[in-house]
This record gives C-alpha cells, sequence and structure tokens, in this order.
C-alpha cells in the first residue's frame, strides 16, 4: 500500500537521457519525472524505445557513456541528488539502498564466482561485515527467495542454475543489504508463465515482510502491473502519457495510447473477433514527432491541435494525470476511441 | 487411423529422441525424447493451438510437423506418423518422405517463425525472399512471379514498393507480415506459426493476429499454433492441446481447456496467468513449486508428478493414458477427478 503521507522515498524531476546515433542525438528520455513512496510498486509501462529502461538506468546511474548521457534534472534519493554524486558515491548507495534486478540474470551475475561470494560480497562492501557472518546472510537471503538447500549451493556457479533460479539468486543479490527501493527491469520476461507467477508473488511476500521498501517494475506487461503495482505510469515516445492509481488507470485510461493497448489484449468474450489494434508501427527514437502530440501519428481521435502543439500532463481525476489535449478538454476519449475502432471495422 | 474427409492432418505416436553426445570422444550416450508418442487430430480450416512452456516439445512437434526435423539433426530419431490430407484427396504421411515425395508436400505445408528473417538471407530483397518459394514450386515466368509476390504484400497490408526492399529496413511487425506473406505464397493448406507475435510489441501484436486470421479466412487455412501466451493462444484457436516435457496431457476446445481446466498441469498453468485486473490482486492461487525438469532426467510415469500437487506412489508406474472428460476434451491423467 501507498503510504502518500509520507515523503517520497525517490524523487525523480524532468530527467533528461540522450543516445549519440551516428551523428545525431536521440533523446530517450525527456523530461520525465516522478515521485516514488515508501511501501509503493510503482509500475512503468510501455513498448520498446519508450525510454522507461533508459529511465531506469538513469536513476541507477548506469547508462553507458558514451555514447549515453545524461542531461539534465534530478534523482532526489533520501534529500541527495543522485545524478550530483561522484561514481565512487553512488556506487556506494546503488546495491545497498537502491537495489536492482535485470531481465536476464546471466549479464548481471558474475559468472566464474560462486553465487555465495556474490551475496556475501554486497554485505561485505556495503556493511563491512566479515566474511563468515556476510555468507550467513547469504544463506538467510537465499532460503527467503526460495533456493533449495541454499547452504549446500553456496559453492554453486550462476550456470548450475535454471533461469528461474538464477533470477530468485539476483533477487537476493538484489535484497540482501536490505535496500529501500528495489528497481526491476522486465524481471519476469525470460521466464515461463508458472515461473513468472513464483517470482511475483516473491516480490510481493519480500514486501509483506518489509512493509517500506518501495518497488519500481518495468515491463510492457499491463497484466503484470495490475497483478503487482499501486501506481502506474505509462510511456511512449520517451515522455510520461499518463500517471494514475492502478484501479483508476484499468477502471478508466484516458489517453488514446493506453486505450489501445488495453485494447490489443484479446478479451476471452469477444474471442476469436478482430481486436483494436494501434495503427502503424513505434517509431524510431530519432523519428520521434517534436512541437507536438509524440502519439498523434497513430492516434484515431487526433485533430489538428494534436499536430501543432505538445500537450501538457494535466490532471484530470485525483492522482490520475493524462498528457492529451482532448483527455485534458474532459472530453470521453474511451468513448471515442470505441466508436472509431467500430467504425474502422469491416 | 482416421479418414474423414474433413480431416488435414493426423499425427500418430509421434517420438522425437535427439541423441545426447558425452566424454572425451564425444560418443553417443543416450538419446533424450523430447516428444513422446503424441497424437493430434488437425481439422480443415481449424486452428489448434499447442501451448506449453519452455522444453515442453511444443516447437519440435511444430518442426516434425512441416518435416524439417531430419535437415536440421540428421541423428535424429522419428518414429509415429504424421499424415495430411490434401485438398485434392491425395494423402501422404510426411514423416516418411523423402526429399523427393517431400516437393508437392512443402507448397502445402509452411512454417511462420518467431523472426522470420533470422534464418533468411540479409542481403537477399523482399522480392526475392518471397519469391524463392514461387520459384521452387511453381512454373510461373519471372514477371508474374513478381507480379504475384506484390499482390502478396498487398494481402498482408504493405506497400507493392517494398519488394525493392530489404529486411533490415523493417520494424518487427512488418517482417512478420513479410514472414507470413512468403508462407502464403504457394497457397498452403496448412501453417505452423511457432511464436508468431511473441517478439512484437504490444500495440503490434494485435495487428499480426488480426492479419492471420483474416488470411486464414481468405485462404480456407489450417494452422498449428505454437505459442507461450496463453490470452493469444486463447482468441486465435478452435481447440488447443496443453503439453508438458514432450506429452499431451490435456486436449480440448480452447474454451474448455482454458476456462474448466482439468489437468492438474493445466490447473496450474492457468492459474499462473496474470490478469489485467488489479482488483483481483492479492488472491491465493496454486502454485506450481520448481522448475520442469530437463527431458534429460524425465520422471518415469507421468512426467508430471514431481511437481503434481495430487500426485501418488502410482504415478511413477506408469505413463496415463488420455481420458476422455467431455466432447473432445481428453486429459491423461486418471486422478482427474479428485480436483473437482
Amino acid at each position: 500500500m501507498p503510504h502518500d503521507e509520507k515523503p517520497p522515498v525517490l524523487r525523480v524531476r524532468d530527467l533528461v537521457t540522450s543516445f549519440a546515433i551516428g551523428d545525431r542525438r536521440a533523446v530517450a528520455v525527456d523530461g520525465v519525472s516522478f515521485d516514488l513512496y515508501p511501501g509503493e510498486t510503482l509500475g512503468i509501462v510501455g513498448e520498446s524505445g519508450s525510454g522507461k529502461s533508459v529511465t531506469a538506468l538513469s536513476i541507477l546511474r548506469l547508462v553507458p557513456n558514451p555514447p549515453g548521457s545524461i542531461d539534465g534534472g534530478s534523482v532526489e534519493f533520501e534529500g541527495i541528488d543522485l545524478l550530483a554524486l561522484s561514481y565512487p558515491q553512488v556506487r556506494k548507495v546503488r546495491g545497498a539502498r537502491i537495489g536492482m534486478i535485470f531481465q536476464e540474470p546471466m549479464s548481471s551475475l558474475n559468472p566464474v564466482l560462486p553465487i555465495g561470494r556474490q551475496v556475501a560480497e554486497a554485505v561485505e562492501v556495503h556493511e563491512g561485515l566479515p566474511r563468515a557472518l556476510a555468507l550467513e546472510r547469504a544463506v538467510e537471503f537465499l532460503t527467503a527467495v526460495g533456493i533449495p538447500d541454499a547452504r549446500k549451493r553456496l559453492d554453486h556457479y550462476p550456470h548450475q542454475f535454471s533461469g528461474g533460479m538464477r533470477q530468485r539468486v539476483m533477487i537476493a543479490l538484489a535484497l540482501v543489504c536490505r535496500p529501500k527501493v528495489l528497481i526491476a527491469d522486465e524481471p519476469t520476461t525470460a521466464l515461463d508463465v508458472t515461473i513468472q507467477a513464483q517470482i511475483l508473488d516473491l516480490l510481493g511476500e519480500m514486501q509483506r515482510q518489509r512493509p517500506e521498501t518501495a518497488i519500481v517494475l518495468i515491463t510492457h506487461d499491463l497484466a503484470v502491473v495490475a497483478e503487482t503495482c499501486d501506481r502506474v505510469l505509462v510511456m511512449y515516445g520517451a515522455k510520461v502519457q499518463e500517471v494514475a492509481p492502478a484501479e483508476s488507470l484499468f477502471a478508466a485510461p484516458r489517453h488514446p495510447y493506453t486505450l489501445g493497448l488495453f485494447g490489443s489484449i484479446p478479451d476471452p468474450a469477444r474471442k476469436g473477433q478482430p481486436l483494436a489494434t494501434i495503427p502503424g508501427n513505434v517509431p524510431h527514437i530519432l523519428d520521434l514527432p517534436r512541437g507536438a502530440c509524440r502519439f498523434h501519428t497513430r492516434c484515431v481521435l487526433a485533430e489538428e491541435r494534436c499536430r501543432t502543439s505538445e500537450p501538457e500532463l494535466v490532471e484530470v481525476a485525483p492522482r490520475h494525470s493524462v498528457r492529451c489535449h482532448l483527455a485534458a478538454d474532459g472530453r470521453d476519449t474511451r468513448a471515442e476511441m470505441a466508436r472509431a475502432n467500430a467504425e474502422a471495422r469491416p | 487411423m482416421s479418414t474423414a474427409a474433413d480431416t488435414i492432418l493426423s499425427v500418430r505416436g509421434l517420438s522425437v529422441g535427439f541423441p545426447v553426445v558425452g566424454g572425451l570422444l564425444r560418443r553417443r550416450v543416450g538419446t533424450v525424447r523430447a516428444v513422446d508418442r503424441v497424437d493430434l487430430e488437425l481439422t480443415r480450416g481449424e486452428t489448434l493451438g499447442l501451448v506449453g512452456e519452455s522444453g515442453s516439445g511444443k516447437t519440435t512437434v511444430g518442426r516434425a510437423i512441416v518435416n524439417v526435423l531430419r535437415p536440421m539433426h540428421p541423428d535424429v530419431e522419428l518414429a509415429g506418423a504424421i499424415e495430411m490430407t490434401a485438398r485434392d484427396g491425395s494423402r501422404a504421411d510426411l514423416n516418411g518422405l523423402e526429399r523427393r515425395a517431400m516437393e508437392p508436400w512443402r507448397a502445402r505445408v509452411q512454417m511462420v517463425f518467431q523472426d522470420p528473417f533470422s534464418s533468411l538471407n540479409p542481403r537477399a530483397s523482399v522480392a526475392r525472399l518471397i519469391g524463392r518459394p514461387l520459384e521452387l514450386h511453381t512454373d510461373l515466368a519471372a514477371d508474374a512471379r513478381r507480379a504475384r509476390v506484390e499482390d502478396l504484400l498487398e494481402k498482408v497490408g504493405l506497400q507493392r514498393s517494398y519488394a525493392e526492399r530489404f529486411p533490415h529496413e523493417f520494424s518487427g511487425g512488418q517482417r512478420q507480415r513479410i514472414g507470413l506473406a512468403r508462407a502464403l505464397a504457394t497457397h498452403p493448406e496448412l501453417i505452423v506459426a511457432d511464436e508468431p507475435v511473441s517478439a512484437l510489441d504490444v500495440s503490434v501484436q494485435a495487428q499480426v493476429v488480426n492479419l492471420m486470421q483474416a488470411v486464414a479466412r481468405e485462404f480456407a487455412l489450417s494452422y498449428v499454433f505454437i505459442a507461450h501466451d496463453l490470452s493469444v493462444v486463447h482468441h486465435v484457436s478452435d481447440r488447443i492441446a496443453v503439453m508438458y516435457l514432450g506429452s499431451i496431457v490435456e486436449v480440448g476446445p480452447a474454451t474448455a481447456v482454458l476456462e474448466s481446466p482439468r489437468h492438474p498441469y493445466t490447473r496450474a498453468l492457468v492459474a499462473a496467468i496474470p490478469r489485467p485486473d488489479p482488483r483481483r490482486r492479492g488472491r491465493e492461487r496454486v502454485r506450481l513449486e520448481g522448475d520442469i525438469p530437463t527431458p534429460l532426467a524425465k520422471p518415469s510415469g507421468c512426467g508430471f508428478r514431481t511437481r503434481c500437487p495430487i500426485a501418488r506412489p502410482s504415478c511413477a508406474a506408469a505413463a496415463p493414458e488420455p481420458e476422455v472428460v467431455g466432447t473432445g476434451h481428453t486429459v491423461a491423467c486418471p486422478h482427474w477427478r479428485e480436483l473437482g
């Protein structure tokens, strides 16, 4: 449950991150702002090129430079701007007070180091615990994430584990220093659905045991968001397009892009009938519309103003904000989309 | 033996074994049974969804049907029959066919892949990629072939001028459209689609699903639709077969299998699907423990017994036989009634 009465643990303001592509610069994250409250799970939803993963990497200061650079904004964690810290100072925060989980654990775990050493090392480095005590902590956390016979498996290497078990090891590694914030980027995308369910349950269980831990969950899957998140931020074309409490977003999405995403999910009640689609393709990051709504090239409701001026993020319901001229005017975008789709259908 | 006129494909007792090599001399030390005595029936015009997690053997079944396993793995052990009946009434067991005899059937059975271009020449233009099957299976002259390629591009919602372009110029969704155009070139009767939309962005998946359904109607196609995303499979399939460790554990009408699953594995699989409804959050659900075993160490008897909530010692003795639980709905578990 979110604790809105408390100050946010993470305040991201006007974050801008770009990459050099040939002789051009592509702005992958363009003015992203959000707050993350203690105990909250915030979902960041988007497709390829939306900027969701680069947002996570920017918060962690893991954007490869070159070709990438964080060009502006602030990431305030416990009152300190992480973007203003030196790299050695950032490393003290990362992995200790901010944990991270990525899609492919093999790329984050050290393949030539036994898992016990890897988990224990985090505790040794960040908390200065002696090796023996750190290993005890490693056993405790590996057991907690569901590694059977954790003590016996301390000497095993990452390749000796299945994909689901490796993801568990990575979660243990991310949590072993008891971070305030956990950033999980597509943590279950590469896993089978029964293993995905185990991992999502595990994250929920971890949060029940440590209710202050806040999670940022980055995913392309709205169903995963529905199962795990308190609040959702929808990104498209490097910008936040809609942000709302999960129940509000799922009950009454307003942005035509969000509506399109929901329409693309097959509904068992309409089995076999044509799915509502978003026309066209996700534009390349270098081809994003400028000085216009980022989504207007694919929007069935687009009007002249959508092509000539970029909408602001406007609050249209309690804690529910949308970057859309039409929604900001109070128009029923959902009903208009349904009509437009019905007319488009043969 | 099924000889019903409306049956396009009848798979009987299909087993696929891959050799396991080991030791310094890379000698053959055993066989992995990737597919174990699979039976499948496909009616003309029908879409059969084939679902299962990694290691279930669903892709291997698909490849066996299009008869590409032997070219891919010369040492593969194949048993059973893959009997196909063509529109013109001719019939063959694809499993036993040599290259020459397979040729007319290649035109009738096509495959669509997750990434259609990972296996194609990146320096070939779209015209060549789609034109190649026409070259092999028809005697169309070059200009007629070109016209047909452009017709096919139009059919899959692309511009005729795209024939001049190269694979890297296209987005994922456009590539999948081109892959489908290539598969359609020879007027196939059956398409095996292996994870055709899994690599696509959510907003593009729906376009490709709609397109596959539209061309199925237009060309009177049958599909074997292999995917791990059960909501997409439910949407497109008339019937669904669920695989676990090389065996079919449940098969039946799509809605029956997913809405009233009978096999303990199907139950767990369906319970694990996340649903786009936040009000369902925090429900207690059946969860499977552990991972799917590797086919190398397949449990004796029922392959699912090591993770099954209702397993008992007798499950180790013999592989369960399919039992009829409803119209066209069978389950390979003698204890399914206990799940209620």
